[in-house]
């Protein structure tokens, strides 16, 4: 099913004016979000502009704050990116989450292994596992589409649910036979010196893991944009026939594609566990589920998922200062979520709609008699 | 003994199916009529909060179910405002109502208790047979209820025309998008119900996240169920009693982890899709709109 429109139209000369479209489609969605969002402070008895200075003001006031803005916004990004491929490709991946926990937990485990590796080589080596991990995690729902059809949105929210399974189960039950697992801290043992992430900016907790996401970033966009991959998830996404047509595969692109997007999330994980957190804990912070905001506000394009992924990390680190200030309830951030999606899918079918009227496509052809059976003959 | 057992376990399936039965119905419904529903997550999750809110303020849980209702029929609403009116993205729309209702609910219930995990304790829906909800029988009557609505009467054979081809309904003079709005707010009600269960049916209050996943395994249930709504009956019964299986094994203590046990019915839903799916046949104009203007 097609889960977005064409961020850019194929004809040439209505490409920029397409882009211009795109971003004011974005920043209207936002603005739109931030207006709804404005009531519910004011339900809460709030000031909106007070919480919303506050907010501001938590994400960009100091040395500090700014820092936590970048380090909230890394995970951001990579889901984001995760949420792009896939979405390129005509999916839709609900199951970020699931495969940010496996790649932290496959990550985290790599890391207080210990496996005596200098750090140049270590700590790729934990991220890259824990993109495998996640990679496979999100490769199953392809494979299950690909060879019976079952819908990915459906699986991969299954495969969250089972991935949280797991993560409380190797945290806890596994400490019998798995020497890695801390069960007091319900965590994994610490990471190693070795295997964490180096800090970017003193005195801050600004990890390397920003510049993974924005090299993460650049390559996405190569492969998208100038590589065969990229053409055929391109055209997988935008048409199931005319990828066959072409004699593309759309079961292997498919397959493909989900694991790459996995392969983002479960990074994002290793991230967090070996930049951030140090260890992987049991506790979910929901960026898997932010991606799909940050994915439709960069609209699946690399770059701007960059500077969607950055938005969201504003709105999650400025969350506390708002609370902390003006006594919003940090909460309102995830309905600022909901809002921002809802927002963007009306104004962006409101868009598909007004330029599908200069450019008249055909009704699609009655289906054939076989497709018309009585439902209650197969019951 | 044993029948001691046997009468319990059937008691905790049947207990256990209730909300997944509501939210499959609702899911049926909306389907059927031609619009995808992911968002029964969220709204069951509506219905679940607002009927809390509603006990709270007005101290009968009669009053609180219809509050619930209410709510979650408005998050539906606004499902189908986005799908039908505006034709947004069905799965975009619903994830930001899921998005929204995990929010929204935190959020209120933060300014109204004060806390963010679990709300106070407020009265139940009425109780018989020791423990089981009212809203038990009722759900599963109302699988007959919509059956035979979407077999034998007008209305429901329009909606199946609805959802099978809404360009051939619309032009024989089926107002295809009246019949699904309606649908679509059904199934808010639908969901609504199945949360109320879960907040003032079983438990008397509202936690923190209390659906669990109900509201996608009642959609798996529904492609297993092939779309109908005994096939879908079927279905959540039979994840039910996965759930059940865990709770007997874990109370039984067969030495399996909890988090591996809690893990079967999800397990046994992407198996079911998996496995299944191929045979079931969804509605030909699921997703799609009636007129190209």
């Amino acid at each position: 099913m097609s889960t977005n429109q064409p961020a850019f139209q194929p004809k040439k000369k209505s490409q920029l004016s397409g882009l211009i479209a795109t971003l004011a489609t974005s920043a209207a969605a936002v603005v739109l979000a931030l207006a709804v969002g404005a009531i519910f402070i004011l339900i809460s008895n709030d000031n909106p502009v007070d919480a919303y200075r506050a907010l501001l003001n938590g994400a960009f006031g100091g040395r500090r704050a700014i820092a936590e803005t970048l380090v909230a916004s890394t995970p951001m990004i990579l889901g984001g990116l995760a949420f792009a491929i896939a979405a390129r490709a005509g999916l839709f991946n609900i199951g970020i989450e699931g495969q940010l926990v496996m790649g932290s937990l496959a990550g985290a485990l790599v890391g207080a292994a210990d496996l005596g590796l200098p750090p140049f080589i270590y700590v790729p080596l934990a991220i890259v596992v824990g993109g495998i991990v996640g990679g496979i995690w999100a490769a199953i729902a392809g494979v299950l589409k690909a060879k019976s059809g079952a819908s990915e949105v459906i699986t991969t929210i299954m495969l969250n649910y089972l991935a949280f399974r797991i993560s409380s189960y190797m945290l806890t039950a596994a400490a019998e036979w798995l020497s890695l697992i801390d069960v007091l801290q319900q965590a994994t043992k610490k990471v190693v010196p070795d295997a964490r992430l180096p800090i970017l900016l003193d005195g801050t907790r600004l990890h390397a893991g920003l510049i993974f996401a924005l090299v993460a970033a650049i390559v996405l966009w190569y492969l998208l944009f100038r590589t065969t991959f990229g053409y055929k998830i391109r055209t997988v996404g935008l048409s199931q026939g005319a990828a066959a047509f072409a004699g593309i595969s759309w079961g292997r692109t498919i397959i493909l594609a989900m694991f790459v997007s996995g392969f983002l999330g479960g990074m994002a994980g290793a991230i967090e566990a070996t930049g951030l957190l140090g260890r992987h804990y049991d506790n979910r912070a929901g960026y898997g589920f932010t991606a799909i905001a940050v994915g439709l506000v960069g609209r699946n394009h690399p770059l701007g998922v960059i500077v969607a992924g950055i938005l969201f990390g504003v709105l999650r680190s400025g969350a506390n200062g708002m609370q902390n200030e003006a006594g919003t309830s940090k909460e309102l951030v995830l309905i600022l979520q909901g809002l921002v999606i809802l927002s963007i899918s009306a104004l962006a079918a409101l868009e598909f709609r007004r330029r599908q009227k200069r450019v008249r496509i055909e009704p699609t052809p009655p289906p054939t008699a076989a497709d018309q059976a009585p439902q209650g003959a197969q019951a | 003994m044993s029948d001691f057992f046997d009468l319990f376990l059937l008691k905790t399936i049947l207990e256990l199916s209730c909300p997944l039965i509501f939210a499959a119905l609702g899911g049926l419904l909306s389907e059927r009529s031609g619009v995808i529903n992911i968002a029964l997550e969220g709204l069951m999750l509506i219905g679940a909060f607002f009927s809390v809110v509603g006990v709270y303020y007005f101290d009968d849980p009669w009053i609180g179910l219809g509050i619930g209702l209410i709510a979650s029929a408005v998050g539906a609403t606004i499902h189908a405002v986005w799908c039908i009116t505006f034709r947004a993205d069905q799965i975009v729309a619903a994830t930001a109502i899921n998005l929204l209702a995990g929010g929204m609910t935190i959020f209120l219930m933060q300014r109204i208790w004060s806390q963010s995990g679990q709300t106070t304790q407020v009265k139940k829906l009425p109780e018989f047979w020791g423990t089981v909800s009212i809203l038990v029988p009722i759900s599963f009557v109302s699988v007959f209820i919509v059956a035979f609505l979407l077999y034998r009467t007008k209305p429901g054979l329009r909606i199946q025309a609805a959802g099978e081809h809404p360009q051939a309904a619309e032009s024989v003079g089926i107002n295809v998008t009246l019949y699904r709005y309606a649908c679509v707010i059904a199934s808010g009600v639908f969901a609504g119900m199945g949360g109320a269960y879960l907040s003032i049916g079983e438990l008397s209050m509202f936690t923190r996240d209390i659906t669990q996943g109900r509201g996608f395994i009642a959609l798996a249930a529904v492609i297993f169920g092939n779309w109908t709504p005994f096939g879908a009956l079927a279905a959540c019964i039979l994840f039910a009693g996965s759930q059940a299986f865990q709770i007997q094994a874990q109370a039984t203590g067969l030495g399996i982890s909890s988090d591996l046990l809690l893990a079967l019915p999800y397990l046994l839903t992407l198996v079911a899709i998996a496995g299944f799916v191929r045979r079931s046949r969804p509605p030909a104009g699921l997703g799609q709109h009636a007129s190209t203007d």
